[in-house]
């Protein structure tokens, strides 16, 4: 830039006018110094607003793809007539069944506090699902047929890896094991174990290390069962329970793997017992990732692994519909009675002033407005996309007048001027002429004003649909929810699975904003007409 | 002329709907306090899985605003139960009288608040006198009230960290903030503050050292993730659902764990409530069910789902009596 300034006062040297005296060449370097100065603030200013999208984006993006799979646990469920009565179904402990099924697998498990821990693995509600597979195919009934439940969500977290860490596994050598059931003791062929105990945060109790809930867990995997290590020393000695049983004692070198969980058993949701279950049954291929169909087409739920976003999507596109039917029709009408009908005068201009002022006002006013209209003074029910359809309209309404006034403004006066020359009446003109003209810009607008009532929870708030629903609504006046309340509802709940569920529901309605604008650009862009 | 029809069609569509709902309602609604929602809405999809009821509707709209929608009146347009995190006042039961709704009241549990920070933090050991110090508008310093002085814990006691104070807490519009009050503030105020003023005890500070982080208690858990210095006032459930990041402190020496809640050594904590309306028992399908089921040992003992969620359970022979009590549909204040 400094350069082009120089050739320019360079190249007008033999003319000393005010324009090439020092004074005017440091006044132009000053020119294109703020000009450059501006131009690097500007993309800076981008610069940093991309990269704002980009790590909210990213963060999202990342919480969310876990939720979008499921671990699924097969096991074979006996359907006989002594677990369900054919006579009275709807009488049989299905949850049960499944977790019969489930305790089967290991019959080893005996102590009352471990056997609800196992049966936990599998979530509460699997029964549900395992009455509705009977219902869909009543010739399941008799036999013993294998079943896919979905786990509990504290069990699928660990399986994604969002629970605990674990350090890489390392091959032991040499290890003995006194017995195949109980307290057990070990030795070693080296100092590997008590290194990494030491590592793993064991306290040292006069050179015997031991490994509290507040270390690291170690698991020496050997001869078909796990041993969890409780005391390392003195020497290459160890004490430890048997957590799966082994096939046999081990006396001989045997290929045995140690496994690390780096997180302290206190510090996370998950016990060692139910660690060595799951893993114990992904080894044999019961435990299975599949998509996560019941979060894309369920209803919300308490559990979060039964949690899904279904409802929330129908209660949107009712809610929507309304807003649409109400908004539309009532906001275009008042465009063209203001633009094309309505004489200049004090009225219509106070009438002009006060849509503005509404496209304005906060939306948690329209939805007090809506307590005392819809609900206190029609008796309309409580949470109904009726209603929230009907509030959504009235905030959406000032935007889709303001939005088709412009666009009917931006049809040149030639186009009304010659309908009228050749003979055409004022409704033919407007409505033959200037709203197809107009129309792609009302569409664009109205679009824009949809997808700013999609995002809306305040108003909801006062009538009633910022509830949990569980029944996926059906029509216009069942109860429902929508997106944003489903997303704010979420984040309120304890339980650590919610987050990604979160995540998941933030991307669910982030995809339906950009496909309501890619819309309206491209319908701006088909049909747009420049004069 | 089509605008007319359509706009006619929405007029239509609107009116359909009244109309529609002067059917009976078959589905159970529910509103009240944030603190129950959690609980209740467990119980609501039980009911709901069973297959005979429709799943209740839970509204979560606070412990006061749900009073007041139902003590409205008798009638489908009137939810048919209502949550609390206190029980209900006298003011609220008269107008619930004066509009013909008897509410039966009953206890479900505890819900314990705590004072936790991240586990990178000290573990400290308060008590509810040096709580009042640390938190406090106006603290008593030699005999005369004077704003609070207070700025790192140290300074309040020697045993405590020399960290400044920072605690995330509910704001005023929160229930947990009034069990706080009432539980901690109230009950170790120091009488020069009382004698000062009336209401001093309740006023917290506002010098930034209470930073109030909004009604979502998920919200301070990650703030105090982030900031190892910071405490967190929060409910119970938060702490044991979240219990690989945060630890829970002693308060006057009691640690706050779901025996030590249950057992009622633990200084801070409430009751829980639902109401339901008598009127309603019989009117809409599903009360007695839900109620039978929320009461039932599977759900609020020592043991149930209500339990895994965080619910402290009431003492056994408590459960019964306000088990039998429920089932009997004995209404308040008759």
């Amino acid at each position: 830039m400094t350069d082009i300034a120089s050739t320019i006062g360079g190249g007008a040297d033999r003319a000393s006018g005010i324009h090439t005296n020092d004074a005017a060449k440091a006044r132009l370097r000053g020119r294109y110094a703020a000009e450059l100065r501006f131009k690097w603030l500007g993309a800076g200013a981008v610069a940093l607003a991309g990269l704002f999208l980009l790590l909210l984006l990213s963060t999202i993006v990342t919480q969310a793809l876990p939720a979008f799979r499921m671990n699924y646990l097969t096991v074979p469920v006996e359907l006989s007539a002594e677990n369900i009565d054919p006579a009275n179904p709807a009488g049989a402990n299905y949850l049960g069944i499944v977790q019969d099924a489930l305790a089967a697998k290991f019959p080893d498990v005996t102590g009352r506090q471990e056997r609800r821990l196992l049966r936990g693995i599998v979530s509460s509600g699997s029964g549900v699902f395992l009455r509705q597979a009977i219902e869909n195919d009543p010739s399941m009934l008799g036999k013993t047929v294998e079943f896919s439940a979905p786990l509990d969500d504290f069990s699928d977290l660990y399986l994604k890896g969002l629970l605990a860490k674990s350090a890489e596994p390392q091959a032991l050598n040499g290890v003995t094991v006194s017995a195949a059931t109980g307290d057990v003791d070990l030795t070693f062929a080296d100092d590997t174990v008590a290194r990494l105990a030491r590592g793993a945060g064991a306290t040292d109790d006069t050179g015997v290390l031991r490994l509290t809930s507040s270390a690291a867990s170690l698991f020496v995997d050997v001869a078909g069962g796990t041993v969890k290590l409780t005391e390392v020393g003195p020497g290459n000695t160890a004490k430890g329970i048997v957590l799966e049983a082994l096939s046999a004692p081990v006396s001989a070198p045997a290929g045995a793997v140690l496994r690390t969980i780096t997180t302290p058993e206190a510090s996370r949701k998950i016990s060692d017992r139910e660690i060595v279950w799951l893993d114990n049954l992904k080894a044999q291929g019961a435990v299975e990732s599949r998509w996560n169909t019941i979060f894309l087409f369920t209803g919300a739920s308490r559990e979060a692994e039964l949690a899904g976003i279904w409802g929330a999507v129908v209660g949107s596109f009712l809610t929507l519909i309304v807003t649409l039917a109400v908004a539309f029709p009532i906001g275009v009408s008042a465009a063209i009675y203001l633009e094309e009908f309505a004489p200049k005068n004090r009225i219509t201009t106070l009438i002009e002033v006060n849509i503005n002022n509404l496209a304005a006002v906060p939306s948690i006013v329209f939805g007090l407005l809506g307590l005392a209209v819809f609900l206190n003074l029609f008796g309309m029910p409580r949470s109904a996309p009726v209603v929230g359809g009907l509030v959504l309209a009235l905030m959406t309404l000032p935007i889709i007048i303001i939005a088709s006034r412009a666009s009917l403004r931006a049809v040149p006066p030639s186009i009304r001027e010659a309908a009228l020359g050749i003979g055409a009446s004022k409704v033919q003109t407007v409505f033959h002429h200037v709203l197809p003209l107009a129309m792609p810009g009302i569409m664009t607008g109205t679009i824009l004003g949809m997808a700013h009532a999609l995002g809306e929870t305040a108003p909801l708030l006062m009538i009633g649909m910022v509830a949990f629903i569980v029944d996926i609504p059906g029509g216009f006046t069942d109860p429902a929810t929508i997106l944003p309340v489903q997303i704010f509802m979420w984040a309120d709940f304890p339980e650590p699975a919610f987050q990604q569920k979160t995540s998941a529901a933030i991307l669910i309605l982030l995809g339906f904003l950009v496909i309501m604008n890619a819309v309206a650009v491209i319908l701006r862009k088909r049909f747009e007409r420049r004069w | 002329m089509k605008k007319t029809i359509l706009t006619a069609s929405a007029a239509a569509v609107a009116l359909a709907a009244s109309a529609g709902y002067a059917a009976a309602r078959d589905q159970i609604q529910i509103v009240g306090s944030s603190t129950v929602f959690p609980f209740t809405t467990a119980v609501a999809e039980k009911l709901g899985q069973g297959g005979q009821f429709k799943t209740p509707v839970v509204e979560s709209t606070g412990t006061g605003g749900g009073m007041k929608l139902f003590c409205a009146g008798v009638g489908e347009n009137t939810p048919d139960f209502t949550n609390a995190s206190r029980p209900m006042k006298d003011s609220e039961l008269a107008e619930c009288k004066a509009n013909g709704a008897t509410p039966v009241e009953i206890k479900v549990g505890f819900d314990g608040i705590v004072i936790a920070n991240s586990k990178a933090g000290s573990a400290v050991d308060l008590t509810k006198e040096q709580l009042f110090k640390a938190l406090a508008k106006n603290v008593a310093v030699d005999g005369k009230v004077v704003a609070n002085p207070y700025v790192n814990w140290s300074d309040i006691d020697a045993s405590l960290p020399a960290t400044k104070i920072e605690v995330l807490g509910p704001p005023p519009t929160s229930g947990t903030r009034d069990a706080f009050v009432e539980l901690v503030m109230d009950e170790a105020c120091q009488d020069e503050v009382k004698a000062a003023n009336e209401k001093g005890c309740g006023e917290i500070r506002e010098d930034g050292a209470y930073v109030e982080a909004g009604e979502n208690d998920n919200l301070i858990v990650q703030k105090l993730e982030a900031n190892s210095n910071a405490f967190g006032i929060f409910g119970f459930s938060f702490l044991d659902q979240n219990a690989d990041k945060l630890q829970g402190h002693k308060i006057g020496g009691i640690e706050p764990t779901f025996e030590n809640i249950a057992s009622g050594d633990y200084g801070v904590s409430r009751s829980l409530f639902i109401y339901a309306k008598k009127e309603h028992v019989g009117v809409i399908p599903g009360m007695a069910e839900f109620i039978a089921e929320y009461t039932s040992e599977g759900a609020w003992g020592t043991e149930g789902y209500l339990a895994d969620k965080g619910l402290i359970p009431l003492p056994d022979a408590e459960r019964a009596s306000v088990a039998e009590a429920a089932k009997a549909l004995k209404g308040m204040g008759s």
